[in-house]
């Protein structure tokens, strides 16, 4: 099965090959941030005033900042941090989201409608102010960035999965596994949540890419990560004040990257789920 | 009628898949001439709604033609482009789909939609056009047509689309009418009207019509020629009578065995070679239960009410015994499938009582009923194969399934076995069990839920028809199927069907349902041969019968 599978996710790959490009973007970026302590080249929060502010060269490939940081050490320190915000912010908010919805979509009623309004108030909300706030509120850590990330991320899992879900209630194979001895409870956990997964799995993919944004965004108005930590977002905002002086590596880089990242995650979702449908596979 | 209106030679079809290029149509030779109806009958995958397809210039992208033409008054269909091509589809000819309501734009009145079909074509005003469209609607026999104008899709029944439908493609006069399937998944009753309305309207105005289906009985009582599609290419060509009195190729004997008529039994449904086999089975005698034995399940005065509005059922009693077989029969909206699922313990009751050997399952709820020692003693096997397995489980996952929720057997040897030993029994070849549901044919899938529904050794089981998505040789194996578990195992099966002449076959006794009510019910072939309501009678005179034997000689 596993094999096939493999073989399933090459021949995918290879009809589609910017999907494949995405994916190799995804995994190094996933090595960068496991491995990324080994391979700097400098110390990342190291400051040495003397070589400030060092165009690009072959020592200094992406330059240095006003600190005499090496930007490429940090850029590679940063990449673990902020991956690990999105991506627990993502599972977080997929996890809760994709219950609550499949139950609601399944149950109906007023529970539905109750939830249902709820993430419409949410919705109705400017989700970074949202997530400013709550950040604001409960303290500048790690912590609470990915909390409030998850939150905001939370109202697209409970709609995607409720109306995924609703399509499906009254299937034939539904019926089946209730008559085959299953409660609704694991109608919903074991039947229908394996099947809207591969239709989740774009929604996660697009959706890392918006809480990397998202967590850089809190970090560059300075609420999130605070320096001297590398993160992409503290060094697009420390850079910035620089730009007028016509230091833009400060801020191309880190920028750069953000970019990487995110179109990486967007590009990946549709070749995700052409290879999770098993419907795909012939 | 010397010439020929359409002429088809020798066409060939190909599509590119995954796979390479696949030949869908191998050499196709037609023809058509004016005011005549033409049937074109043959299995799914056989090529003959891409053959109409390719009339129409409506093949997909995927889709070419790769040699042969396609000759329309002498044009060949197959070069047309730009205006002549426009000109050609809907004024010309044109065409009329399976499901009308997929078809028609559902936020568009319909009266709208048949004007649009005319402006495209004709240059008239839009109040002409209009009024146009009412005489149209009016054409196709729509009550108070003026109301209806501004009607939208999802307020009218299937049937009603349909009309809808044909007097879109009747607008602009067409020489030629290619409805494809305009009857599947109408009842039978509205599918008398549908074609009867289509036949009066192509004889009135002329047209030549080619009728695509799968069914014969359906063919034979509208079309004067039948051509039967096997793989891509024309098998044969024939009258009616000819073709089924005698059908010359062994595609069309086979075919025509398994239609279902009037007075066939489910021994007759396949060829004589692969009869022997069943027969066996056929003379063992049923064991009888003993007298005063209780029956296996008994309904008293079962009613469902949905949340608002009237009772989807109402006062439903029946009883049954071990290895009886009931068909539940009436048109869509009948409360055949509500009944169906709260005798499954899918749904609750409103009220009434379901006892099932001698114990009250209809106060179970129907949430708590998945614990009960009952479960699996009532299976269901649903619908639409397509839909009835998990898209994620292999066919060994779907069968095995019952098994370890109900049976508590756990994965290993034991379980393998019992799986394979349900796969032989319902004839599915092993080396099929790790596939996929979208890798197996629709009757592989039809078995896979049967599979699954005797697995645990059900004392009855429930069939929402069963057969309905699949062709007449594949429904033709699995009734005999059926029959042969009810035989052989004893396996009360309780048949909820729209197509009477099925039920008649498999079934020792019918009840017929109409509002959620019991119109009638009794002995199969003594109901059928002398309904004694109105209402069953309209139901038996609406099927299409292949009329063979004598009667067909007289009318020669």
């Amino acid at each position: 099965m596993t094999s096939a599978t493999l073989r399933h996710s090459v021949w995918i790959l290879r009809g589609n090959p910017l999907t494949a490009v995405a994916a190799t973007g995804v995994l190094v970026f996933v090595l960068v941030a496991i491995f990324g302590p080994w391979i700097v080249p400098y110390d990342p929060v190291a400051s040495n005033v003397s070589k400030a502010l060092q165009p690009p060269s072959a020592t200094h490939i992406a330059g240095t900042d006003q600190l005499g940081r090496d930007v490429f050490s940090r850029l590679i320190i940063a990449t673990r941090l902020d991956l690990a915000i999105a991506v627990s912010a993502v599972g977080i908010s997929f996890v809760i989201g994709a219950v609550v919805g499949a139950f609601c979509g399944y149950a109906g009623g007023r529970l539905d409608r109750a939830v249902g309004r709820f993430v419409d108030v949410m919705m109705a909300f400017p989700l970074f102010v949202l997530a400013m706030a709550m950040v604001a509120a409960l303290g500048n850590r790690i912590e609470n960035i990915v909390i409030a990330t998850a939150i905001i991320n939370l109202p697209f899992y409970i709609r995607f999965a409720r109306a995924e879900v609703n399509v499906r209630r009254n299937v034939g194979w539904v019926e089946a596994a209730r008559a085959c001895g299953e409660s609704h409870f694991s109608v919903v956990l074991r039947f229908l949540l394996p099947n809207i997964l591969p239709a989740m799995a774009v929604q996660i993919s697009l959706n890392l890419g918006w809480a990397i944004l998202n967590a850089a965004g809190l970090s560059f108005i300075g609420l999130g990560v605070k320096p001297p930590t590398p993160e992409w977002g503290i060094m697009v905002a420390e850079g910035a004040r620089f730009i007028s002086t016509g230091r833009w590596w400060l801020v191309a880089f880190p920028g750069l990257a953000l970019m990487m990242a995110v179109l990486c995650f967007n590009l990946l979702g549709d070749g995700m789920r052409d290879i999770l449908d098993p419907r795909m596979r012939t | 009628m010397s010439e020929d209106l359409l002429r088809i030679d020798n066409l060939h079809v190909a599509f590119s898949t995954r796979r390479g290029m696949v030949e869908a149509v191998r050499g196709v030779t037609l023809t058509v001439k004016a005011g005549e109806m033409l049937g074109l009958v043959g299995e799914s995958g056989s090529g003959k709604s891409v053959t109409g397809f390719a009339t129409t210039r409506l093949l997909d992208a995927a889709g070419r033609v790769t040699g042969g033409r396609i000759l329309f008054r002498g044009q060949d269909v197959t070069k047309l482009r730009g205006d002549d091509l426009r000109q050609l589809q809907g004024a010309a000819m044109s065409m009329i789909f399976q499901n009308p309501r997929a078809a028609l734009n559902p936020i568009r009145a319909i009266g709208l939609q048949i004007a649009d079909a005319i402006l495209t074509h004709k240059r008239i005003s839009k109040e002409a056009a209009r009024a146009e469209a009412l005489d149209l609607l009016r054409a196709v026999q729509i009550r108070d047509p003026e109301a209806r104008m501004n009607a939208y899709p999802h307020e009218l029944s299937g049937g009603m689309c349909q009309r809808v439908m044909i007097a879109i493609a009747i607008s602009c006069n067409p020489a030629l009418l290619i409805a494809d399937e305009p009857t599947t998944g109408l009842d039978v009753t509205t599918q008398k009207v549908v074609m009867d309305l289509l036949a009066d309207i192509a004889a009135a105005r002329g047209m030549a019509t080619i009728l695509i289906t799968h069914d014969l009985g359906l063919a034979a009582r509208y079309c004067r020629r039948i051509a039967v599609m096997e793989r891509g290419r024309i098998v044969e060509e024939a009258s009616p009578g000819a073709l089924f009195s005698a059908p010359q190729h062994a595609y069309t004997r086979r075919l025509v065995a398994a239609s279902p008529t009037a007075t066939s039994r489910i021994e007759d449904l396949v060829t004589e070679e692969e009869r022997e086999r069943y027969t066996a089975v056929l003379g063992k005698p049923r064991p009888v239960p003993a007298h005063g034995t209780p029956p296996l399940l008994e309904v008293r005065k079962l009613a469902k009410r949905f949340d608002q509005g009237s009772a989807a059922v109402a006062d439903f009693s029946m009883t049954m015994s071990g290895g009886e077989s009931v068909g539940l029969v009436g048109e869509s909206g009948s409360g055949k499938s509500t009944t169906s699922r709260m005798i499954c313990r899918l749904i609750d009751p409103s009220e009434g009582d379901i006892v099932f050997d001698g114990q009250s399952i209809g106060h179970v709820a129907s949430r708590d009923f998945h614990r009960s020692p009952l479960r699996k003693d009532i299976q269901m096997v649903f619908q639409d194969p397509n839909e009835s397995l998990n898209p994620r489980f292999t066919a060994f996952d779907c069968i095995a399934h019952p098994l370890t929720r109900l049976d508590g057997m756990r994965a290993g040897e034991a379980l393998r076995k019992r799986v394979e030993e349900c796969a032989e029994r319902v004839g599915l070849p092993l080396d099929l069990l790790p596939r996929f549901p979208h890798q197996l044919s629709g009757g592989q899938k039809a078995r896979v839920g049967i599979a699954r529904a005797i697995a645990c050794r059900p004392r009855l089981l429930v069939l929402d028809e069963p057969t309905a998505a699949l062709d007449v040789s594949v429904q033709a194996v699995v009734l005999q199927l059926l029959d042969r578990l009810r035989r052989e195992n004893d396996i009360a099966l309780l048949f909820v069907s729209h197509d009477l002449n099925v039920v008649r076959m498999l079934c020792d006794r019918t009840i017929v349902l109409r509002n959620g009510g019991i119109v009638e019910q009794g002995e199969s072939r003594a109901l059928f041969d002398n309904p004694k309501t109105d209402y069953t009678r309209k139901l038996v005179e609406a099927i299409p019968h292949i009329e063979t034997g004598p009667k067909l000689a007289a009318a020669l």
